[in-house]
């Protein structure tokens, strides 16, 4: 099903919301894309890492004689060697004693933890002289289950932290408990969010090269960071502007986990200890085990005050999230959904705990949503025992709880204010689209036959923008407000427009973003337009492509560019004219005057600003090139003492309908429909949209039924391989049916908002209501993911 | 490490070098011929990103050593367009139906898609799911990627 863009947004505007092909597409299709594994330089060495076998242990020795000895073999460097010579990698909480570092020192805290790196002339070299190396462990006592860890008589991770406890504070946003003492009805939940993560097909690849005649250390990473140069430079002891990180790399997929601080800390010291540039690509195992790039694995406990229809006066979140050994920014995962936190419901007061603790597993790293996916899980399921408790379904539960059109904008009790939206409108429309009370009529056959079917419906507020104030809400000393991004514009002599981002894209779309905005501002074909990505020593502040925020801030800064240059160019125009500005008006690509008894054309404006001074309005600067930098909309403020803050300026909205079918024999799961409806206010391409949304749900299905990493008893990670970590293929993955709604946002030059993570975040919980909803003739339920065949067998005996 | 010649027709050239024993094609084709479209996602032979034809047979080149396609024909992704720069209607399918983001996994989608037009001009969408079960995409949820193949089929991609 192909989504049309609104009427009125294809009578708006030339380009923006018409089907456009995406420009990046050609060069993938030709297998000419450039990855970061695809970098080649003269003298390139490669990495293979050691890793720890087991989950706590302290290393006593490491013999890297016979490794040393094999032909190929540049060196090795064990994790002490590096440490006397590189800075902690940052950590976002205050949580002094807890040092990460890229490989182990004494002590290894995580199977697969890396303890030794060794550089060879050939990665294949490298890795032979990894099974030479003997390292030696006095194994230590680990702590695996996030609860325990909780134990002050848990085994300790960091024995210089005073716990395994890394962060722990209770928000009181409005009067929760004269709320919960005058509400007829309370219920209790409790829900599991086991790890997973989004597992890239690309693993992690970074390239660096020193160069000690400039004392510049270059470095191509497939890498989604924010404040990835700054965190290179302060871990190596070099000046920012040492590091020139190259973002002409393409990147083979993120969703937010592809951020490899370490591996680029520990190749850029390489390539300075070794004076040779060092590449490493992670292979598989290292990337599931050791990677640092898990996802969010969490525990909530979940008390909601409702009254006798279901309205829901209150909530307590109680979260307790394990980080793994080394937490990085990964706590702050349970900050961002502070910015939605009563989802799309008009909820009065909510008391949010967030617990963040260290185990011996491999550390936790941003995922698609950062956090909201595991949160919305835990609403949504609640939103449907409340309904169940009332005796009313899950659609109309959920109506009398929405947020109404006209309460926009509209502030929720954790202090941020919802910008736009009308969720009944959506919620209908995907109702609609999933023909609601056919699948009603369905299930009620199928169940007579003695068939277990469900119907699940979910709703979710996607943030987006990309303030990444969280830091400041999790961390008193960390006084960050500025989460800048930006966009450089420049008209060539011959006319021809190009723009400069200073991001890497993973997918996302960013070059037709920018061509697309600036053809529409300009009135220019969009694929004449050459959008490229500088490094980050040419390009301005740039926050990243996270928290789906690039359509919003790069889009503002793409326009403001844009308009700025329009207006530059008139001015031109008009003084070669003899008029005053305010006398001419642009007409396409020709700037007239209003009497219609001159022009100028677009070649002769930028003929003039370029070759012609003597023609150029008194001081301005010849030729025609402007920069726009912008923060995010509504940012620049710090939360306040009790935790109130405007998270991110805009909130996407959509509502999912899934029907399933379990089987009775095998537990196997089965889609009878899925459907949605979408709004991200303004749609600049809808083929990206569409494709952010469905690949969101894909995600968000093997995150419901197949995506976990486990691990035994020992600490040790069980699901390593493709094989046994299950990614969603095309037969896992139902035909989705979608329809766009727009509400624009009124805080955006074009009314867009952010899209990406929606679908993930819905996803599972709208497949878990789905199999909630089959199992309710059986009087049970599952509250955790992902959901195995066997769990359904177990409860449907 | 031992090493032996081979000579495989790559792309419709004939190449001839000596390659370790343990080299797989997928490492063959990037680092000694620098044709890196064909991308490595896990060595195992699980994701299909290193999917290639050998002999006009979709393989994963990943486990698949460069000694075993002595002799053999190979096509890669980059032998898809006829000079390199016209789009084959497959490869004009996926971007029309962006049935691609990051790019990762297309080349081996494509590969695999394209094995398929081959033997069935104008499969059904569960052939199409079917054939492309073995290739894992992480962007898309696959659903452009099956309108790209059947978009290519009613382009005609299969005679």
């Amino acid at each position: 099903m192909i989504v049309e863009p609104p009427p009125s947004e294809l009578r708006r505007h030339r380009f923006v919301g018409h089907k456009r092909r995406p420009v990046e597409d050609r060069r993938f299709v030709l297998g000419r894309g450039r990855f970061a594994a695809d970098i080649t330089l003269p003298h390139l060495h490669h990495v293979a890492i050691v890793p720890s076998r087991h989950a706590h242990a302290r290393i006593t020795a490491i013999d890297a004689s016979a490794a040393l000895a094999l032909p190929g073999v540049l060196g090795i460097v064990t994790g002490p060697q590096l440490r006397a010579r590189t800075k902690p990698l940052r950590q976002y909480l205050d949580i002094p004693g807890v040092d990460w570092f890229p490989l182990a020192g004494e002590i290894a805290r995580y199977a697969g933890e890396w303890v030794v790196a060794v550089v060879a002339t050939e990665r294949a070299i490298a890795e032979d002289a990894v099974d030479l190396i003997e390292v030696s462990y006095d194994p230590l006592p680990a702590v695996l289950d996030p609860e325990a860890a909780l134990d002050p008589a848990s085994p300790s991770v960091h024995p210089s932290h005073p716990s395994n406890v890394l962060y722990r504070r209770t928000f009181v946003w409005g009067g929760v408990e004269a709320d919960f003492a005058a509400a007829p009805r309370t219920l209790a939940t409790r829900y599991r969010w086991h790890r997973s993560a989004t597992v890239p097909i690309e693993t992690f690849a970074v390239t660096a090269a020193w160069e000690p005649g400039t004392a510049l250390l270059d470095v191509w990473a497939s890498v989604q960071m924010p404040q990835f140069p700054e965190q290179i430079a302060d871990a190596l002891g070099i000046p920012l502007n040492g590091v020139r990180v190259h973002f002409d790399v393409d990147v083979g997929g993120s969703y937010g986990v592809k951020r490899g601080i370490k591996h680029a800390v520990l190749v850029g010291f390489l390539t300075r200890h070794f004076g040779v540039p060092v590449s490493f690509v992670e292979d598989r195992l290292e990337n599931m085990r050791g990677g640092d790039m898990h996802g969010p694995d969490r525990i909530f406990d979940v008390t909601a005050a409702y009254d006798d229809r279901g309205v829901v006066r209150s909530l307590r979140i109680r979260t307790i999230d394990d980080e793994g050994a080394y937490p990085g920014r990964s706590p702050l995962q349970m900050g961002k959904p502070v910015g939605a936190i009563v989802g799309a419901y008009a909820i009065g007061s909510v008391e949010y705990e967030a617990i963040a603790v260290t185990t011996n597993k491999t550390g936790q790293v941003a995922v698609r949503g950062f956090g909201q996916a595991p949160t919305n899980f835990a609403l949504e399921l609640t939103m449907d025992r409340i309904a169940r408790d009332v005796g009313v379904d899950a659609l109309e539960i959920r109506r009398r709880n929405f947020i109404q059109p006209e309460a926009f904008p509209y502030v929720i009790p954790s202090g941020t204010a919802y910008d736009s939206g009308d969720y009944p409108a959506v919620m209908a429309k995907a109702a609609a689209l999933a023909d609601l009370s056919e699948l009603q009529r369905w299930r009620a056959a199928a169940r007579a036959e003695g068939r277990v079917a469900g119907i699940g419906i979910a709703s979710c507020i996607e943030p987006g923008g990309g303030n990444a104030i969280f830091q400041a809400l999790f961390n008193d000393n960390d006084k960050t407000t500025t989460f800048p991004e930006s966009c450089q514009v420049k008209i060539d002599r011959t006319g021809a427009i190009s723009a400069q981002i200073g991001i890497a894209s993973s997918g996302q779309g960013h070059e037709t973003l920018v061509s697309t905005l600036l053809g529409e501002i300009f009135d220019v074909e969009p694929d004449e337009i050459r959008v490229i990505h500088a490094d980050s020593l040419a390009g301005l502040p740039s926050q990243s492509p996270v928290a789906s925020r690039m359509a919003i801030v790069l889009g503002d800064a793409t326009v403001g560019a844009a308009r700025r240059l329009r207006e530059q160019m008139l001015r031109i125009a008009a003084y070669d004219l003899g008029r005053a500005p305010g006398d001419c008006a642009w007409h396409g690509t020709t700037v007239r005057t209003k009497d219609a008894s001159g022009e100028r054309t677009w070649l002769e404006i930028a003929r003039i600003a370029h070759l012609f001074y003597h023609r150029l309005p008194p001081g301005m600067e010849p030729g025609l090139q402007t920069q726009f930098v912008v923060e995010v909309p509504r940012g620049g403020t710090l939360p306040t003492p009790d935790g109130r803050v405007q998270m991110y300026p805009c909130h996407s909205f959509s509502a999912h309908v899934v029907a399933v079918e379990i089987d009775r024999g095998t537990g196997k799961l089965s889609f009878r429909k899925y459907a949605l409806a979408h709004d991200c206010g303004t749609v600049i391409n809808p083929d990206i949209v569409r494709g952010m949304v469905l690949g969101g749900v894909a995600h968000g299905i093997g995150a419901a039924l197949y995506e976990r990493f486990i691990y035994d008893a020992d600490g040790r990670l069980l699901t390593q391989t493709l094989a046994d970590y299950l990614m969603p293929t095309v037969h896992e993955v139902p035909l989705v049916e979608m329809v766009e709604h727009e509400t624009p946002s009124p805080f955006t030059t074009l009314g867009q908002k952010g899209v990406g993570e929606g679908g993930y975040m819905s996803t599972p919980a709208a497949v878990v209501c789905a199999i909630n909803d089959a199992l309710s003739p059986f009087g049970t339920r599952v509250d955790h993911v992902p959901v195995t065949p066997v769990d359904l067998l177990e409860r449907m005996r | 490490m031992s090493a032996y010649p081979v000579a495989i027709t790559v792309n419709g050239k004939r190449v001839e070098r000596t390659v370790p024993a343990r080299r797989s094609l997928a490492d063959f084709l990037r680092d000694d011929l620098h044709l890196t479209g064909t991308h490595v996602g896990c060595e195992h032979g699980i994701c299909g990103a290193c999917t290639v034809h050998v002999n006009g047979v979709p393989v994963r080149s990943c486990i698949l050593y460069a000694v075993q396609a002595d002799g053999a024909e190979v096509t890669t992704v980059e032998g898809l367009s006829p000079d390199g720069t016209t789009l084959s209607p497959l490869q004009d399918a996926f971007v029309e139906c962006h049935g691609l983001q990051c790019g990762f996994c297309t080349p081996g989608m494509l590969m695999a898609a394209t094995a398929l037009l081959r033997e069935v001009p104008h499969p059904t969408d569960a052939e199409i799911r079917d054939e492309l079960a073995g290739n894992i995409c992480r962007c898309t949820g696959y659903q452009q990627i099956v309108e790209a193949v059947q978009l290519a089929a009613r382009a005609g991609a299969g005679r």
